[in-house]
C-alpha cells in the first residue's frame, strides 16, 4: 500500500517523542551551565604546568629542557632557559624557565608535551572556559597563568597523578636518606678531608 | 563563463554543446541562448556555481554545474577551498608531530586515520604491535565505522529534505560512540590516540564493559532507523535509479570503500590485505546489485551491522597484555632509509599513507592517499542527466569530508 | 603474484624497446619498484591493466616526489697493499646525483586481489625537462592525483585529459611541494611566539616595508 512505510517512520517518529521525556538514552541534551557534565578523567584541553608545595615559582618542576618546545607540532610553546639554577625537589640545582609561554590560539590540545615530558611538569588540564576578549594577547598565557598545583592534577586525573606522586616520593625519600648519610659520613671525618 | 568550463570533458563524460559567452571577467552564472532543432524555442544553458558556501556540500566545496533547465548536463568541481598543504608541514615536523594532523583529515574518522598512518610506520620501521593494541584498534575503527555511517545516513536524509529528524537520531547515537573516544583518548574528535607500535594508553577500567553496551544497544537503533527509512516510499523514488556507477566503471576510476561495493565490486581491504588482525573475525562484506544512491545508502547500513559482528567478537577475545611495542621510541624516532605505503580500509574508502624516509627525524615524503577526493573522480558522470536536487544527493552518497579532500 | 623480474622480462617481451629496471627498497616492507621508460610508459601501463594474469585495474595511489640535487656517498670496500700486507679499506665515494622529479603509482588488482606494483616515472630534470606521460589514458583513477602533482611539483602530464591547478588557486605561480620552495613572508601572519613567524611577520607588516 502505497503510504505505508511513510505512517511506520511516522509511528517511529512519535516513540522517540514521547520516550523522549521519560529516557535518558533518547535525549542526551544538558542545561549547561546550571547542569554539568561530569568529565571522564582522560579529558584534555589546555597544558598546565605543575608545582609541588604552595609557592608555584619555587616549586615548578619544570627544568626547561625544551624537548616539549621541539616536539610541539604548532610549536605554540616558548622557551627562555634561566641563567642560574635553582634545587629541585631532590635537592640537585637545575633550571627553570625564565619564560613559559604558551599560545592557547595556536595549540590544538594534542597532549604530545604532557607525553614526552620526561619530568611530569607538564600536564593537560581540563578547563575549559577560557573564552577571552583579547584574540591574541589574551590567550597568551605566561608561566604563571599556566602553573597548577598538584593537587589539582591529583583532583582531576587521580589514576595518572597517583602512581607520579608515588614515584616522586619515593624518590624524594632516598635522596633525603642518602643526603642524611652523606652528611653523616661527613660529620663522622674531620673536615680535612673534602674532595 | 569560469575558465573551468573551457576544458574538456573527462574522458567518460559526457560532451554538451555550450558556445562559451563573450563576456569579460568573470560572472557569477551565465546565460547561453540555445535554439532547438526543429527551430522551436529552446531552454537555455546556465552555469551555476554550487558552493562554496552551499550547504549541502558539506564544507566548502564548489561544484560548477551547466544546467539545461533542471538538468545537469556538465559537471566540475572545484577544491582547495580547505587546503593547509598537509604534506609540507608533516615533511617539517618529526614523525609523531605528524599523528595530531592527521585526525583533522577526515575529522569524522580520527582514529582510522590514526591507524593508517601508525600502520605505514610501523612497516616503514619494521615495528610489531602487541595483540592487546591490536584488539583496541580494530575496536576503535569498527566504533569509528558505525559513527561515520550513522552522520553519513543522517546527512543524506538531511540532503534529501528530511530536515533534522534522521540526522538527530544519528547524531543521539553518534554521541555514545564518541563519548567512548573521549573516555579513551581524552578528545571527542581529535583523538590522537595510536602511536607507532600500538596505542598511546590502555583503555580505563569499565571501559570495555560500557563498549559492549553500547554495541549491543546498536542494532536496536539501527532496527529503528530501517523501520524509519528503507521502505519509504518518497527515499525510494529519489533515491533509486540515482547516481548509476557500473562496476567497470567504478575499479576504473579507482572508486574505494561502501561506494565502490555498491556497485557490486567485491573489494574490501580488510579481506584483502587483512592488516591488523581482520582475519581472526567472522564477518562478510555487502555488496550492491545496482550502484545507486539507494544501494549506496543500504550499504552504509549492512557495513554497520558487520562491524557490530566484528565488535561484539573483538570485545569478546581482546586479552590482557602490553599496548606498545618496547622499540617503539617517542622521542628522536628515526625509521632506516626506505619508503612504504600502507593502506588500511577506512570508513569512506582506502586511506593509504606514502612515506619515504632519508634516515632522519623527518620524513623526506608524506603523501597522503585521500578516499574522498578520488572517490570525486566520477561525480561527473553521476550527475549528468539528473536534476540538480538529484546531484545534491548524489554529492551527500559518495560521502566526503573536505578536510580529506583538500589536505 | 609474479615476481619484478618476471613482470619485467615479459614486458619486455611484449613490447618491443620498453626498458624497465627493478628499484629496490631497504626498508623492512621490501616495496621494490619498476622504473618505467617515458616512451613507453602509457604503452606497458595499458599491458599490466590487460595482461589476463596482472590484471592490474587499480591505481591506488599517485605521488609526485622531488628529488633534489643531491651529493650520494656510496662506501666501497677496497683491498690496497700496505706495508707490504694486504688490507680491506673503506673508502667513501661521492658522486652529484643531478636532482629531478619523480611521478610513483602503487597499482593493484582489484579482478585477482593482488598488489601493489610500484611503478616509476621521472623526468630529466627539475626545471624545464619536467614532463612525463599521464597515465590517466589508462587509469582514469590517477585524474586527480596527477593534477595534484603537477599542482604541487609542476610535473607536467602528457596526454592527461584536463591538467590545471586542483588544491592552489589558478592564479597561483610556484609549487609548494618542492624542496626549494620558499614561502612569502606573510603566509602566516598571526603572530605565534615561536620561532621566526613573528619576525616574519613584523616585518612584513612594518610601515617602512611597505611601497
Amino acid at each position: 500500500m502505497l503510504g505505508e512505510a511513510i505512517i511506520k517512520g511516522m509511528a517511529v517518529t512519535a516513540k522517540n517523542f514521547a520516550g523522549s521525556y521519560v529516557s535518558k538514552d533518547r535525549l542526551p541534551t544538558i542545561q549547561y551551565p546550571e547542569e554539568r557534565q561530569v568529565l571522564s578523567e582522560a579529558v584534555r584541553n589546555f597544558p598546565f604546568l605543575v608545582y609541588d608545595g604552595d609557592d608555584w615559582e619555587k616549586g615548578l618542576r619544570c627544568v626547561s629542557c625544551q624537548i616539549c618546545e621541539k616536539e610541539c607540532p604548532p610549536k605554540c610553546i616558548y622557551i627562555v632557559k634561566s641563567k642560574d639554577k635553582k634545587p629541585d625537589y631532590l635537592g640537585k640545582p637545575q633550571l627553570y624557565p625564565a619564560i613559559f609561554d604558551i599560545d592557547l590560539s595556536v595549540c590544538m590540545s594534542c597532549g604530545i608535551c604532557a607525553e614526552v615530558c620526561p619530568f611530569e611538569a607538564i600536564m593537560m588540564d581540563q578547563d575549559f572556559e577560557l573564552s577571552n576578549a583579547d584574540r591574541f594577547g589574551g590567550l597568551l598565557v605566561n608561566k604563571e597563568q599556566l602553573a597548577r598545583s598538584h593537587d589539582h592534577h591529583m583532583r582531576i586525573r587521580p589514576s595518572e597523578a597517583g602512581p607520579i606522586e608515588e614515584r616522586r616520593a619515593a624518590a624524594q625519600a632516598k635522596a633525603k636518606a642518602a643526603a642524611e648519610a652523606k652528611a653523616k659520613a661527613a660529620a663522622g671525618k674531620p673536615a680535612d678531608g673534602g674532595d | 563563463m569560469s575558465a573551468v568550463l573551457d576544458h574538456p570533458a573527462s574522458p567518460q563524460g559526457a560532451e554538451p554543446s555550450i558556445t562559451p559567452p563573450q563576456a569579460s571577467g568573470t560572472p557569477v552564472f551565465a546565460v547561453t541562448p540555445r535554439a532547438r532543432e526543429d527551430g522551436g524555442i529552446g531552454s537555455d544553458l546556465l552555469e551555476v556555481s554550487m558552493g562554496p558556501q552551499h550547504p549541502s556540500t558539506h564544507g566548502v566545496f564548489r561544484m560548477d554545474v551547466v544546467l539545461d533547465g533542471e538538468v545537469v548536463v556538465k559537471l566540475k568541481p572545484v577544491f582547495g577551498y580547505l587546503h593547509r598543504n598537509h604534506e609540507k608541514i608533516a615533511e617539517g615536523t618529526s614523525y609523531l608531530a605528524s599523528m595530531p594532523y592527521t585526525d583533522r583529515l577526515d575529522y569524522f574518522c580520527s582514529m582510522t586515520n590514526n591507524w593508517a598512518y601508525a600502520l605505514t610506520v610501523e612497516r616503514l620501521a619494521g615495528l610489531a604491535v602487541p595483540e592487546r593494541a591490536e584488539y583496541l584498534r580494530v575496536i576503535l575503527a569498527e566504533l569509528t565505522r558505525l559513527q561515520n555511517h550513522a552522520s553519513l545516513c543522517g546527512f543524506l536524509l538531511q540532503d534529501m529534505g528530511a530536515m533534522g529528524t534522521p540526522l538527530m537520531y544519528a547524531f543521539r547515537e553518534r554521541e555514545k560512540i564518541i563519548d567512548l573516544f573521549e573516555a579513551i583518548s581524552g578528545a571527542r574528535m581529535m583523538c590522537n590516540f595510536m602511536r607507532f607500535g600500538g596505542c598511546r594508553c590502555d583503555a580505563p577500567r569499565g571501559w570495555l564493559q560500557q563498549a559492549a553496551r553500547v554495541v549491543d544497544a546498536y542494532p536496536a537503533f539501527l532496527d529503528e532507523f530501517e523501520t524509519l527509512l528503507n521502505e519509504n516510499e518518497i527515499i525510494m523514488a529519489r533515491t533509486q535509479g540515482v547516481g548509476k556507477v557500473s562496476a567497470e566503471q567504478a575499479t576504473g576510476a579507482s572508486l574505494t570503500g561502501p561506494i565502490l561495493r555498491a556497485s557490486g565490486v567485491n573489494y574490501d581491504v580488510r579481506k584483502v590485505d587483512r592488516y591488523g588482525i581482520y582475519d581472526r573475525f567472522e564477518f562478510r562484506v555487502p555488496l550492491g546489485d545496482h550502484g545507486d544512491t539507494y544501494d549506496r545508502y543500504m550499504m552504509r547500513v549492512l557495513e554497520s551491522r558487520e562491524s557490530i559482528r566484528i565488535l561484539q567478537q573483538a570485545l569478546r577475545d581482546i586479552p590482557e597484555g602490553p599496548i606498545i611495542d618496547p622499540k617503539s621510541k617517542l622521542r628522536g624516532f628515526k625509521p632506516p632509509v626506505g619508503e612504504c605505503y600502507g593502506r588500511i580500509e577506512a570508513p569512506k574508502g582506502e586511506l593509504g599513507f606514502y612515506l619515504i624516509s632519508d634516515g632522519s627525524t623527518n620524513p623526506f615524503r608524506y603523501h597522503v592517499r585521500p578516499p574522498s577526493l578520488i572517490n570525486l573522480t566520477i561525480l561527473e558522470d553521476m550527475c549528468v542527466g539528473h536534476s540538480v536536487a538529484d546531484s545534491v544527493i548524489i554529492l551527500g552518497s559518495i560521502d566526503i569530508v573536505l578536510g580529506e579532500v583538500d589536505r | 603474484m609474479e615476481t619484478l623480474e618476471q613482470i619485467k622480462a615479459r614486458v619486455e617481451a611484449a613490447i618491443p624497446g620498453a626498458k624497465l629496471k627493478v628499484l629496490t627498497n631497504d626498508s623492512p616492507c621490501a616495496q621494490h619498484s619498476l622504473l618505467l621508460d617515458p616512451a613507453h610508459a602509457v604503452d606497458v601501463a595499458r599491458f599490466l591493466r590487460d595482461d589476463p594474469k596482472l590484471r592490474l585495474d587499480y591505481v591506488s595511489n599517485m605521488a609526485g616526489v622531488d628529488w633534489p640535487d643531491a651529493v650520494i656517498k656510496t662506501k666501497i670496500k677496497k683491498r690496497v697493499e700496505k706495508d707490504g700486507q694486504d688490507v680491506d679499506v673503506e673508502e667513501t665515494i661521492e658522486s652529484l646525483r643531478s636532482g629531478y622529479l619523480e611521478a610513483v603509482y602503487h597499482v593493484y588488482s582489484m579482478a585477482l586481489k593482488h598488489g601493489p606494483v610500484i611503478l616509476r616515472l621521472r623526468t630529466e630534470d627539475r626545471l624545464d625537462r619536467i614532463s612525463v606521460p599521464s597515465l590517466t589514458p589508462v587509469w582514469r583513477g590517477a585524474e586527480f592525483q596527477e593534477r595534484e602533482a603537477y599542482d604541487l611539483y609542476g610535473i607536467q602530464f602528457t596526454g592527461h585529459p584536463d591538467l590545471r591547478r586542483i588544491l592552489m588557486w589558478d592564479e597561483f605561480t610556484d609549487y609548494p611541494m618542492r624542496k626549494d620552495y620558499v614561502e612569502p613572508d606573510d603566509y602566516e601572519y598571526e603572530p605565534t611566539p615561536h620561532d621566526d613567524v613573528v619576525e616574519k611577520a613584523r616585518r612584513h607588516y612594518a610601515p617602512e616595508a611597505k611601497p
